[in-house]
């Protein structure tokens, strides 16, 4: 059975994750140990928050050079919410902050001058926070069994850009059309909680355990 | 597009789930964790527990029953009631919870607030705001709205729409915005206020008190213009089920998720 660490630098609801991977069938381990991760074989980035503080709790916690070990040992990785966004080049949230440059592109945010469509008069809030349909924008394993344009949900006021739009595995609209989740080697990473999205957020996860990426 | 949220709200005293009518003739409804799996089952988008835990003592059941519904339950849950200080909001958060409802400590204390969206992200902080009419114009619309804790017992002196914009700048990610007027009467959801809310502030504002029927779901969506629908009594007493209330409200142009 393959050993999943979920890693804790101090950002949100790790139990939420860990809870619903081991519901699935997950072997979890939530840790702040850099062997943790270096002995894993698959590896969750989970993260709530400012762009700049997560980025940093993960440098600091000495997460960051075991995090990219991971991943260019090219085994499976999912980055969640402020974990996938963690993976561009730069965030551009109070100021423009280095990311982990994986993924070329950036993270920028949501106008709050979008005019909602269903209320004439009212701009749409932000941050979007919801259950919003997700458009898969290629074939991928870990959308296996899940209908097209499903709902997951979603909490967030910034999201990423990639440069490269062949990375796109899903997209949403929300004002503006946006990437909710990407696809890049043995990446995986989604914008919306699939830990919080219900059955076919469970069927994500689960198939995050039995993917084994292309080498 | 973004679906609107039906959030169903469970009172928990000491562990176990009590309903009544305005918090009297309270009878026991079980255990949460067994009703907010059926709720999860049944669709609803986002699940609500208010702690209304009297004794302090007792007030460590709530964070047993967090972790025993995060262990099932993977729809986002919001934890309300009794919330001081940042260990509870902290203890909360490792149990398993991801939305906090802060209501009287940020009226005896806005910086806590700020404090708390700082530290655990606005995310996760959701401002209770309990208001009442204090004024209304001659045609008898109500005009202006106060905040009053303790149920509604008592006034602050705070004008409603500023203090959403307040904890709004404050960092609050999200409003539940609770009519005194209406809690309890099930005539439906004080529609004015709500809309003003929604109009004074960009973040999110759930809509809570006075809903009897499915129609009030939709008035308190359309008209109130507000982001989610919070109610108890019309799903625990098995009025309608979620799914009807998503049928009805997908056919009245309503996005839900199905």
């Amino acid at each position: 059975m393959s050993k999943i660490t979920v890693i804790d630098y101090g950002s949100g609801n790790l139990r939420s994750v860990a809870k619903a991977l081991e519901s699935v069938g997950g072997d979890v381990t939530v840790s702040q140990q850099p062997e943790a991760i270096l002995q894993a074989d698959r590896v969750v980035l989970p993260g709530v928050g400012a762009f700049a503080d997560c980025y940093r709790n993960l440098q600091e916690s000495g997460l960051l050079t075991p995090t990219l070990t991971h991943i260019n040992a090219g085994k499976p990785f999912l980055g969640i919410c402020v974990g996938m966004q963690l993976l561009f080049t730069e965030g551009r949230e109070f100021g423009i902050h280095k990311g982990l440059d994986v993924v070329k592109g950036h993270v920028g945010g949501f106008s709050t001058d979008m005019a909602d469509p269903d209320q004439p008069g009212m701009n749409l809030k932000v941050p979007h926070m919801g259950w919003n349909r997700v458009v898969q924008q290629q074939s991928h394993p870990l959308w296996a069994g899940i209908p097209d344009s499903s709902h997951f949900y979603f909490v967030h006021s910034y999201y990423a850009q990639p440069r490269d739009g062949q990375l796109i595995a899903g997209s949403s609209n929300y004002g503006v059309e946006f990437t909710a989740a990407i696809a890049h080697k043995n990446i995986f990473a989604t914008q919306f909680h699939p830990e919080k999205s219900q059955k076919y957020g469970l069927t994500l996860l689960k198939n995050f355990i039995a993917w084994s990426p292309e080498k | 597009m973004l679906a609107k949220r039906i959030i169903p709200c469970l009172d928990v005293r000491e562990g176990r789930v009590v309903k009544g009518v305005q918090f009297e003739n309270l009878v026991d409804a079980g255990d949460p964790v067994e009703v907010a799996k059926r709720y999860d089952l049944e669709g609803a988008d986002e699940l609500t527990f208010l702690d209304i835990t009297a004794s302090h003592e007792n007030r460590d059941t709530i964070l047993d029953v967090v972790r025993r519904t995060a262990e099932q339950v993977f729809i986002p849950l919001t934890v309300g009631g009794g919330i001081r200080v940042n260990q509870d909001i902290r203890r909360l958060l490792n149990a398993g919870a991801d939305k906090i409802g802060i209501n009287t400590a940020a009226v005896h204390r806005p910086e806590f607030v700020k404090e708390a969206s700082a530290q655990f992200g606005s995310q996760c902080i959701v401002v209770a705001i309990d208001a009442k009419c204090v004024e209304k114009d001659g045609a008898g619309v109500p005009v202006r709205w106060e905040i009053y804790t303790h149920g509604g017992r008592n006034p602050t002196g705070l004008d409603a729409i500023d203090w959403a914009r307040k904890m709004e700048e404050y960092g609050a990610g999200e409003i539940l915005l609770t009519s005194m007027d209406r809690d309890g009467t099930k005539i439906g959801y004080d529609l004015v206020l709500t809309r003003a809310i929604a109009e004074a502030t960009t973040i999110p504002v759930i809509a809570s008190g006075g809903v009897g029927t499915k129609e009030h779901l939709l008035e308190g969506l359309r008209q109130g213009g507000a982001d989610a629908v919070l109610a108890a009594s019309i799903f625990h007493f098995q009025k309608y089920t979620i799914p009807e209330v998503k049928e009805y409200l997908t056919k009245e142009g309503i996005q839900m998720r199905v």
